[in-house]
């Protein structure tokens, strides 16, 4: 309580503890030559007094105040008395009487208290996510992966983890109105006959539909037809975290569009042109990632993958790479042109004195493996880079090996910005009559010099279809509730063409109506609903016999079979484009997707919102992620708010310095901002897309900052914690790998068995649960994070709390970094409960509210936890989290129906963490002692293990030999995390292996002791 | 000097601590017997029911087997509740205008749920599961008690936590076998009715007239995991 004499209100971030200084940095990183030196944040690099400080206390300071307004001590004791009073009295309560609730005609197919699984799909950025929905009685509650689709073999991402929150969110529309009034569908129906009727006699000259990208064939098919009938009508698409830059550069090279799919299985060296593969919203991530890791498994030996990443905004994929080489974004092009020179693609090319060297080590390293080598390139680069990408591909002999290019996918491929800009200025002209906008908000989200608000209010008739009555909504006359993927029938292709069929997991909870009957009212067909439209669609479509089993077959799978997009034998004909001339040196500012809420889409999901963004761990917020040098020559620092001028427009937000972001150049995340998201999404963050313009909506150059004077306080996760030198990251090169596979036991190895004052208990009769995270796998993507708090029943606390450490994530993905703030190497680490066979927490809780079981886990027992926080404050992994507030919404009918009823809803007062899934045990164990068998291996596995995109979570039975978990943990790379403790963890780690070019590592390490000794 | 208090404090003060003593601990004992009388536990109250269905009649009368309504017990953890359907299977046919039966064909025809009150209701942190105790030989009468002598439902036991540990520590006291799992009328073995089991073998028959050998022996045939195990807190909390 610190006696009630600390500042109120004082920022508790650890991030503020202190100025950072970059000199103590290089001081710190000076006087560790000994050994690598791993660090989490540059203030526990830096580390000053306040950080220690910080650091000292258990929680973060205020922490186990109760209320916000800050308790005296008076006030403490007058509570404290009233709640021993009222102790006693708490277990006099009688439980209330349950009503009990049968339906009235059962469907078939369901057996009460047993989830069904259905397999539908999400979309993001026009294509789909194939998942499979778990529903309870009617209520999808959870998202997994479909493995049979071949899209995604069975990954998911943060995203789609998040969407089923979507579903309910209580704040999305749940009426059609006019005007803000209330009126049916069918009344718009009605109203629309009187100006399509006035559209037809001038064949919809003033008509136009504003879309985002959509693959979907029925719906295009749809649109189509609309066409027809209104031949003068336009239909637009724009996305804006979308892929303009790609397509103008498949045009470039191919003269036609063409999609671009990558096979990573068979590449050796992959070169990374701010291309951010392993990130969450990339299309085709979730295949990528698990190719990806199974090339990464150092048991491979040479066949092991070499990832060379020059990357502006540092990301999570960047962070796999051997060799992370930051570059400004605008310098991506010139760095891609120096490695073209080497591999002989294009003239000879200036190269920076940054990275010259480097690029032509990267191209005889590519050149080498012609035919295993690859080039994969960022959305936000220029065409340019994208049509030089494509001829290094052909030269590289990747063509039909690593790279393949297929027929487009999108239903139909346009240049989005340049449609865009026409429309705008024909609404502007009065050319537009009415406009339908069908699940976009251009308001938000139009690049800034469109003035689009001004253009949109010009139109006579605008209507609205959304989720949510957002931006763009309340400014239109009508709005239309639209379905979310949970809700409806549909058909969506994804990254790789496979048509996927959507089916509704529940009836529209507020009455949305979905695209293809929005349409469908377009074209005077009335309200013929999507189930009959996407059948007959595809009915049309069926040449073979048997349309109804094949139907069916599709539905039930998810997916038709052999669906996928036809590939294209294509050579990049255009040859390499001129390079856009000198290079612009003034400041940069890059426009990325966030890597959680998209381009906004999802900005109302608290889970996503409150999931710490890969690499920088900030949650509620996008900042302005900066160079740590660039910022101390700026006299800038942490949380100093800034403004940004970006040849005039302005826009305010918090400074965030990362490391590893490239000098002379700002990142900021899409998707903040929001004024009508919700009640989550008002609000936090700035919205980026007010200093976006239509001709630079990668990279813009001409950035001013300039410092407010004020402070924008982040609320991060990253940091609460210090190393202290302790061996949890442990990191090999491959070479020394091969040399020396022990080498992740060589500094600090587990004490001998025995060696302990527990009672040692035998686990060999029954199941030894144990769970293996190989770090080579993971990317950091968090999906494990969303897919726990999804299956746990996880409260949102919102950024006041996670400010104070008060965040409840049971499983959390730290970061690590190695290295010069400038250019580290960063490794992540996802640390879950690590299930301690001798637990530290169990022998200090005062009432057994955290006691063993027979098969090892730690069990959590909320009923009994009296919250004394003992156990937490003995876990070397803080890894468990105190409801210290009432976080969970007990009263929200929505939140009712999305929650697990699997898993107790813990309410104030309560201990709460990772239980390895134990409900996904128990429902196993039944299942297999009811049919007198084993478990076998791989029958369940836990939710972030499921959920992982690179399958770099293995849970199973320990004791089953053959498992793939106990096969895993025979290896020499398996390390437990402070297993020096003897605490015996059940999680345990599969070492880093690094299979960086030796040559390269040379010169970088070179340059970085070079710029130390400046 | 003088005696400030008089002899008899003495015998007042040894009587007032004891009274003290008995009455705090008859206090305690009081609360402990509050907790566990019928008044928190409701054991043995039956509840209103939208409609009074009799069990009784049911089971005991008609004969009807458990999993004629409650259908997912055997492979589930939720025994089910059947919907009003089951009811109309046959009371489309009998009893057809009976007002005590109007509120079911109200449900029927509206479409609208009936709305009972759980009898046997756990707390929320409590994860029970029928099928796996229907499988491993717990009869229904176990814990329902005499269901089909109950002309209005109610919970025969406590639910409290120390009943179900009663069994979970020795469950060799209550087991019988599979095939005797819903008969209403089943008695422990006694040497007037022993129960008669195929060997272990298939062949032959095997009699037992003490439960405690019985039970033993069902432990070992139907691969019940220790009673480490089944008290284990994630067994039942999560």
């Amino acid at each position: 309580m610190d006696n009630g004499k600390q500042k109120k209100g004082e920022a508790v971030c650890p991030s503020k503890k202190g100025k950072l200084e970059l000199v103590d940095v290089k001081q710190q990183l000076a006087a560790a030559k000994d050994g690598p030196q791993y660090w989490r944040s540059l203030e526990e690099l830096s580390n000053t007094e306040e950080f220690q400080e910080m650091l000292h206390r258990e929680f973060p300071r205020q922490a186990s105040e109760w209320v916000d307004g800050g308790t005296s001590r008076r006030d403490f004791l007058k509570l404290m008395s009233a709640s021993m009073a009222l102790a006693g009295l708490s277990a006099c309560v009688k439980q209330p009487l349950e009503p009990i609730v049968p339906y009235v005609r059962q469907p078939e197919e369901i057996t009460l208290g047993k989830p069904l699984f259905f397999a539908t799909a999400a979309v993001i950025a026009g294509y789909a996510v194939p998942v499979l929905a778990e529903s309870h009685e009617g209520r999808p509650t959870k998202i997994e992966g479909n493995p049979q689709h071949p899209a995604t073999l069975g990954g998911t991402d943060v995203m789609t983890q998040g969407s089923v929150l979507g579903m309910y969110d209580p704040d999305r529309s749940q009426t059609v109105m006019l005007d803000n009034d209330i009126r049916t569908w069918g009344g718009f129906v009605g109203a629309l006959a009187n100006p399509l009727a006035a559209q037809k006699a001038v064949q919809g000259a003033g008509l136009r539909l504003l879309s985002r990208s959509t693959t979907s064939p029925t719906l295009a098919a749809q649109i189509k037809q609309f066409l027809q009938t209104y031949p003068q009508a336009k239909w637009v698409q724009y996305d804006p975290a979308g892929r303009d830059n790609s397509r103008a550069g498949a045009k470039q090279s191919f003269g036609e569009y063409l999609d671009t799919q990558y096979n990573f299985e068979k590449a050796d060296v992959i070169l990374s042109l701010d291309g951010d593969f392993l990130s969450s919203g990339f299309p085709g991530f979730h295949k990528y990632a698990r190719q990806f890791s199974a090339r990464r498994s150092p048991d491979l030996k040479e066949k092991m993958i070499r990832f060379y990443a020059a990357e502006s905004t540092p990301t999570n994929t960047g962070a796999k790479a051997d060799h992370r080489i930051p570059v400004r974004a605008v310098e991506i092009e010139a760095f891609g042109r120096a490695v073209a020179a080497g591999l002989g693609v294009g003239g000879p090319a200036t190269a920076s004195s940054d990275w010259g060297e480097y690029a032509s080590m990267i191209a005889n390293d590519l050149q080498k493996h012609k035919g295993a080598a690859v080039v994969v390139v960022g959305e936000h680069q220029p065409p340019a880079v994208h049509a030089l990408a494509h001829s290094m591909n052909a030269a590289l002999g990747a063509v039909g090996n690593t790279v393949l290019y297929t027929e487009p996918v999108e239903a139909q491929p346009i240049d989005q910005t340049a449609a865009l800009k026409e429309l705008v200025a024909e609404m502007n002209a009065g050319k537009v009559d009415m406009i339908v906008v069908m699940g976009a908000n251009p308001v938000y989200e139009a690049p800034a010099d469109l003035d689009f608000v001004d253009a949109y209010k010009k139109v006579a008739l605008r209507i609205h279809h959304g989720l949510y009555v957002d931006e763009t909504g309340v400014i239109s006359h009508w709005h239309i509730p639209a379905t979310h993927y949970l809700e409806q029938w549909g058909d969506v292709r994804a990254f790789d063409g496979t048509i996927t069929i959507q089916q509704p997991l529940i009836a529209p909870l507020y009455g949305g109506k979905n695209q293809y009957e929005l349409v469908s009212a377009l074209n005077g067909q009335g309200s013929t609903g999507a189930y009959e439209l996407v059948r007959a669609y595809w009915q049309k479509q069926h040449t073979g016999a048997d349309f109804e089993a094949w139907w069916r077959r599709a539905v039930h799978d998810g997916f038709i079979a052999n669906s996928a997009a036809q590939v294209r034998n294509a050579s990049a004909k255009g040859g390499v484009p001129a390079a856009s001339g000198a290079a612009d040196n003034s400041m940069e500012i890059i426009f990325r997707r966030d890597p959680m809420i998209y381009d906004g889409e999802f900005s109302n999901n608290g889970w996503l919102q409150e999931a710490p963004k890969p690499y920088t761990q900030l949650t509620w917020d996008n900042a302005i992620l900066i160079n740590p040098t660039t910022a101390h020559d700026m006299k800038i620092d942490t949380e100093d708010e800034v403004e940004i001028n970006v040849n005039g427009r302005k826009v305010t937000g918090g400074i965030w310095r990362t490391p590893g972001h490239p000098k002379n150049s700002i990142s900021v995340f899409l998707g903040y901002g929001r004024t009508r998201a919700g009640r989550v999404g008002n609000g936090p963050g700035f919205s980026a897309y007010q200093v976006r313009t239509s001709d630079k909506q990668g990279i813009a150059t001409g950035v001013q900052l300039n410092k407010t004077g004020k402070q924008f306080l982040f609320a991060t996760t990253q940091g609460f914690q210090n190393m202290d030198g302790r061996d949890i990251v442990r990191v090999a090169t491959l070479e020394d790998f091969i040399s020396d596979p022990n080498f992740a036991h060589e500094k600090t190895q587990a004490p001998v068995e025995g060696l302990t004052m527990f009672q040692p208990y035998d686990y060999s009769k029954e199941y030894k649960w144990g769970m293996a995270i190989d770090l080579n796998s993971c990317v950091g993507c968090k999906s494990c994070v969303v897919a726990c708090v999804a299956e746990n029943n996880i409260p949102v606390v919102g950024k006041d709390m996670v400010k104070r450490g008060r965040h409840m994530h049971w499983l959390r993905v730290d970061n690590y970094h190695e290295g010069s703030p400038d250019a580290p190497k960063t490794y992540t680490q996802p640390v879950p409960c690590q299930q301690c066979e001798n637990a530290p927490c169990e022998l200090v809780c005062p009432v057994g509210a955290t006691v063993h079981s027979t098969e090892g886990l730690n069990d959590m027992v909320y009923n009994r936890c009296v919250g004394t926080r003992y156990c937490s404050n003995n876990c070397p992994y803080k890894v468990r989290r105190f409801n210290f507030l009432l976080f969970q919404d007990w009263t929200t009918p929505q939140w009712k129906m999305a929650r697990n009823p699997d898993v107790s809803i813990r309410s104030r007062g309560v201990m709460e963490k990772c239980t390895y899934c134990v409900q996904r045990i128990t429902h196993a164990r039944i299942n297999a002692e009811r049919e007198d068998r084993k478990i076998r291996d791989g029958e369940f596995t836990t939710a972030c293990a499921q959920a992982c995109p690179a399958d770099a979570i293995v849970f199973g039975d320990l004791n089953n030999a053959s498992s793939r978990v106990a096969k895993l943990r025979a290896q020499q790379r398996n390390y437990g995390l402070l297993e020096e403790l003897n605490n015996r963890p059940r999680t345990t780690y599969m070492a880093v292996v690094r299979n960086p070019n030796p040559e390269l590592e040379r010169a970088m390490d070179q340059r970085e002791l070079a710029t130390e000794h400046k | 000097m003088a005696q400030i208090f008089h002899r008899s404090s003495n015998s007042i003060s040894r009587i007032s601590i004891l009274a003290a003593i008995v009455l705090v601990s008859g206090l305690l004992w009081a609360c402990l017997e509050l907790q566990r009388s019928p008044y928190v536990t409701y054991a043995g109250v039956s509840r209103m029911q939208p409609v009074p269905f009799s069990h009784q009649h049911h089971v005991g009368g008609l004969g009807i087997d458990c999993r004629y309504c409650h259908t997912s017990v055997e492979v589930s953890g939720f025994a089910g509740i059947p919907p009003t359907k089951t009811c109309m299977n046959c009371h489309a046919q009998i009893w057809t205008n009976a007002p005590l039966l109007e509120p079911v064909r109200d449900s029927f025809r509206t479409g609208k749920s009936l709305v009972w009150t759980r009898a046997n209701d756990l707390p929320d942190f409590v994860y029970f599961d029928h099928s796996i105790h229907i499988n491993k030989g717990v009869g229904c009468a176990t814990c329902h008690g005499p269901v089909d002598r109950m002309p209005l439902m109610y919970n025969q036991a406590s639910l409290q936590m120390e009943w179900c540990l009663d069994c979970h520590r020795a469950p060799e006291k209550y087991l019988r076998p599979r095939d005797q799992v819903f008969n209403m009328r089943y008695e422990q073995p006694s040497s007037e009715h022993p129960v008669e089991m195929p060997g272990r073998d298939g062949n032959g028959v095997e009699k037992f007239t003490d439960q405690m050998a019985l039970g033993t022996e069902l432990k070992t045939r139907y691969h019940l995991r220790s009673v480490h195990d089944i008290t284990s807190c994630s067994t039942c909390h999560r």
